[in-house]
């Protein structure tokens, strides 16, 4: 058995030290000598979090089936733990191999929220590897990024060498060859980032030079040499059916947050809500055929023993053999014990009857996703969700025995108003009276409507990309009306109100939209101690304030200013698919308070039709 | 059909906590195809129960859980498709049909045999072992310790407690093999049997020095302790 990179001591003086001993089940051992390339994945957060995540079992899956490269993962190591191997000066390691991160060949790291940004830095710190780019050696791995983040990836520009922008599945092999060949040929460093720049998808940020106006936009973005790409394509997997999908996905020992067989049934949204950056970012719809995901299903089932399996797409109801799909997990798999749990499903006759089946209905709640109170506000951001077929659902519901109601509102929308948010509290109101129609005799006691409020962020890529946020004391006086509102319904006590802290808000619609001049930011909040900044008890406010104090950045220049719609962005140079036009476009539309259709029902000329795939030619043989 | 299995916890595995490896085995048993049975209700679990809860950081070579099948190929087959799902640091060594009469892992329980070291890197204290244990150990008629527990604490006798105790040098250094009384009533760790002796002898005790090594689980049958692996029967 190999030996740990822990001692058995600091093991048992740590919480949970199961997080760091690698052994799962269909976790990849290889050896040393029979590869070309070590590859450490990371998900900068807690080990419980990061083996939740989907991408990295794609990736883990793909690079381990190509012979010459062993993939290994690293997640972010506790603050107990951070503190013994600051202190002893331990390097940070892979689980697999317990092998020194910093030997390997490619450190990727995965940017799923903007609030890990000081956990990367801890990454690297405990690593031993230099934070800077420019101060690595070729002693030193590769650090890529990737992911939904790294569509502005600009925020991170000082700390990662390359970003890899769009879906995994398609350009590794050819980074790859391109390492192999600049490995063996003893080069410096920067002429393989001249290389890989290349490669479709790569973005190297230290092969870009920005300028900017006096009054801090920017002003050019362009490559500093000969040869190096303007535009950076996104990567997107056409034949989804056909791509790598783990059939033997890992299972951790710790219970993780999402401990089940997760199945990918499509890629992408047809809905446009104006938002919404994963709607946007993965255009076009893809849908896997119902046959590979039947396979898949039984396959990772009986892998990892599992007894719980999740669909995962951004919107199930609009999968089109969604009944067939289910109706055979349920036939199949529910009488060995199987839960088959369903998220982002519409409410409907359709999955009512589906969640009767597979859930408790005493128990279980009902989710509705309105995102903003009003009809009004509901059409500026696109969200075709009327009142009429809430209430539709949630009396289909109640008839059938359920009893409990969650909903989920943003605040802080584009041209919210306070009426606005007194809707979502009226909302609520008449879903708990169309429960109390139900006749006393057959009812069972009250019920139960849980609103919870988020604040929204704009991101890049969506239609409120030019949109102002507010400041932080706006947001929570936001909360306070919908709370009070709620207090003035009749049905009040059958109504329960949560909201979010607003600072991280703000800190998180500052990176969202950031610019390269915020990796300072980011690394004196880390050398201040900020770390786990998703994490409430963690989360310092004040340091944060502190840092972009004493490095002369003001937040509000990201937050609440007014950008022009002819305003050159940090992630322009990104072909994201989805055109800048249609994005003006859809904002226009949005102030207008115009609806626009979904892709099934007439194309609204995005831009992602140019990959000739998915959703775009479904009915075009 | 009551099915008892025996199983090895070693290496990296010492580190996964007794939650997680009921968990681990579930999932085991569903990866190895092996027909368990499942309570009724809306959320069905899976009939299986584990004798006396391992701590972390402590190996085993007698490890026992019971379940419950549907039905059950031979106990050498079953050995081997669970041997293939396990996970490098648990070996399952023993797979028997229980008899009627033998009661569950989790009631039987009645005494553990344990092995602790001194880990290589701690200094082990130069005594006179054997001398030192029969006046800590051997002649006294009752050696009273108070327990703390979160809530209480409670006065024990270790002379009912400890049913055995020899320790031997092995290298130059002390070995202590333990046998305790284990279970939900009366569950004495050996290393506050250590400890106890430790401060006894007047000798500082670190937890972490100590590598603690379960060599079996006993049950009581007709009043004598018997190894739980010892019950039940092969399937042929």
């Amino acid at each position: 058995m190999k030996r740990l990179a822990l001692s058995d001591e600091i093991l048992l003086t740590i919480e949970k030290p199961a997080r760091y001993i690698g052994n799962e089940i269909n976790s990849i051992q290889k050896e040393k000598k029979d590869v070309n390339i070590r590859f450490v994945m990371c998900f900068p957060d807690v080990y419980e979090i990061g083996m939740s995540h989907l991408g990295i079992q794609i990736l883990y899956d793909m690079f381990n089936k190509m012979e010459d490269v062993w993939c290994e993962r690293v997640y972010s190591p506790w603050p107990d733990l951070h503190k013994i191997l600051k202190e002893k000066k331990i390097p940070l390691f892979a689980l697999e191999s317990q092998d020194a991160v910093r030997g390997f060949d490619f450190l990727g790291i995965t940017l799923q929220y903007e609030m890990c940004y000081t956990n990367i830095l801890q990454i690297l710190d405990l690593a031993q590897i230099p934070l800077l780019a420019k101060d690595r050696t070729n002693e030193d791995p590769f650090v890529i990024g990737g992911g939904p983040c790294a569509y502005n990836p600009e925020p991170l520009a000082d700390f990662f060498d390359l970003f890899y922008i769009g879906e995994g599945e398609t350009s590794y092999d050819a980074l790859f060859d391109i390492y192999k060949e600049w490995k063996s040929s003893g080069r410096c460093r920067d002429e393989f980032l001249r290389q890989a720049a290349k490669v479709p998808g790569i973005y190297a940020p230290s092969l870009y030079q920005v300028k900017y106006h006096t009054d801090g936009t920017i002003s050019s973005f362009a490559p500093i040499e000969e040869g190096i790409p303007e535009k950076i394509e996104k990567q997107v997997v056409l034949e989804l059916s056909e791509a790598v999908y783990p059939e033997k996905p890992l299972v951790p020992f710790l219970q993780a947050t999402q401990d089940r067989v997760v199945l990918e049934i499509q890629r992408g949204c047809i809905r446009g809500c104006r938002f919404c950056q994963a709607g946007m970012i993965y255009r076009p719809t893809r849908e896997k055929e119902a046959e590979v995901l039947k396979k898949y299903a039984s396959l990772m089932l009986k892998n990892t023993g599992y007894d719980e399996i999740s669909l995962s797409s951004l919107s199930s109801s609009d999968y089109s053999n969604l009944k067939e799909l289910v109706t055979y997990l349920i036939d199949e798999f529910q009488e060995k014990g199987v839960n088959i749990s369903l998220p982002s499903l519409r409410i409907d006759a359709f999955s009512l009857d589906v969640m009767e089946k597979v859930q408790d209905i005493k128990k279980s709640s009902l989710t509705f996703a309105p995102e903003a109170g009003s009809q009004r506000l509901r059409d500026v951001i696109n969200k075709g969700l009327t009142k009429e077929v809430i209430l539709e659902g949630a009396g289909q519901a109640f008839a059938g025995g359920w009893q409990k109601v969650k909903l989920y509102f943003m605040l802080g929308l584009p041209t919210e108003e306070e009426a606005d948010r007194c809707a979502i509290a009226e909302l609520a109101n008449q879903i708990a009276a169309c429960y109390y129609d139900i006749p006393k005799e057959i009812r069972n006691g009250k019920c139960q409507i849980t609103i919870s409020t988020s604040f929204f962020v704009p991101k890049p890529f969506t239609p409120f990309q030019w949109a102002s946020m507010h400041k932080e004391e706006d947001y929570l006086h936001f909360a306070k009306t919908v709370n009070e509102a709620v207090k003035n319904q009749l049905n009040r006590k059958s109504i329960r109100y949560n909201w979010h802290e607003a600072d991280v808000t703000v800190l998180e619609g500052v990176f969202a939209r950031g610019d390269r001049r915020l990796s300072k930011v980011i690394l004196r909040a880390y050398e201040k101690g900020c770390i786990f900044d998703a994490w409430s008890d963690f989360f310092d406010n004040e340091a944060w304030k502190q840092a972009f104090c004493e490095t002369g950045i003001d937040p509000e220049f990201y937050t609440v200013r007014k950008r022009s719609l002819d305003e050159i962005f940090p992630w322009d140079f990104i072909d994201a698919g989805v055109t800048k036009e249609f994005l003006k476009r859809e904002y226009e539309n949005a102030l207008a308070q115009k609806v626009t259709n979904n892709c099934r029902m007439k194309c609204s000329g995005c831009g992602a039709g140019k990959y000739q795939g998915g959703v775009c030619v479904e009915n075009s043989n | 059909m009551r099915i008892r299995i025996k199983f090895r916890k070693y290496g990296a595995m010492k580190f996964i906590g007794h939650l997680d490896i009921m968990r681990y085995f579930q999932k085991s048993i569903r990866r190895a195809g092996i027909d368990i049975a499942y309570s009724e209700g809306f959320h069905p679990h899976p009939l299986i129960s584990f004798a006396a809860p391992l701590g972390v950081g402590i190996t085993s070579d007698g490890e026992y859980f019971d379940i419950v099948v549907n039905s059950s190929d031979t106990s050498k087959h079953s050995l081997e498709v669970l041997n293939e799902v396990m996970a490098e640091g648990v070996e399952v060594v023993s797979y028997k049909r229980l008899l009627d009469s033998d009661a569950k892992a989790m009631t039987a329980v009645a005494a553990a045999d344990y092995k602790l070291w001194i880990r290589e890197n701690y200094e082990a204290p130069q005594i006179d072992y054997e001398a030192a244990l029969f006046q800590f150990f051997r002649k006294p008629e009752e050696i009273l310790i108070t327990k703390k527990t979160k809530k209480s604490e409670k006065v024990m006798d270790l002379k009912k407690l400890v049913f055995h105790f020899q320790i031997e040098m092995e290298q130059g250094r002390p070995v202590f093999y333990l046998k305790v009384s284990t279970g939900s009533t009366d569950n004495l760790k050996p290393e506050l049997v250590l400890s106890t002796f430790f401060e006894w002898l007047g000798q500082d005790f670190h937890p972490l020095s100590i590598q603690n090594h379960r060599i079996d689980v006993y049950g009581k049958k007709d009043g004598a302790l018997v190894s739980l692996g010892e019950m039940g029967e092969i399937i042929e």
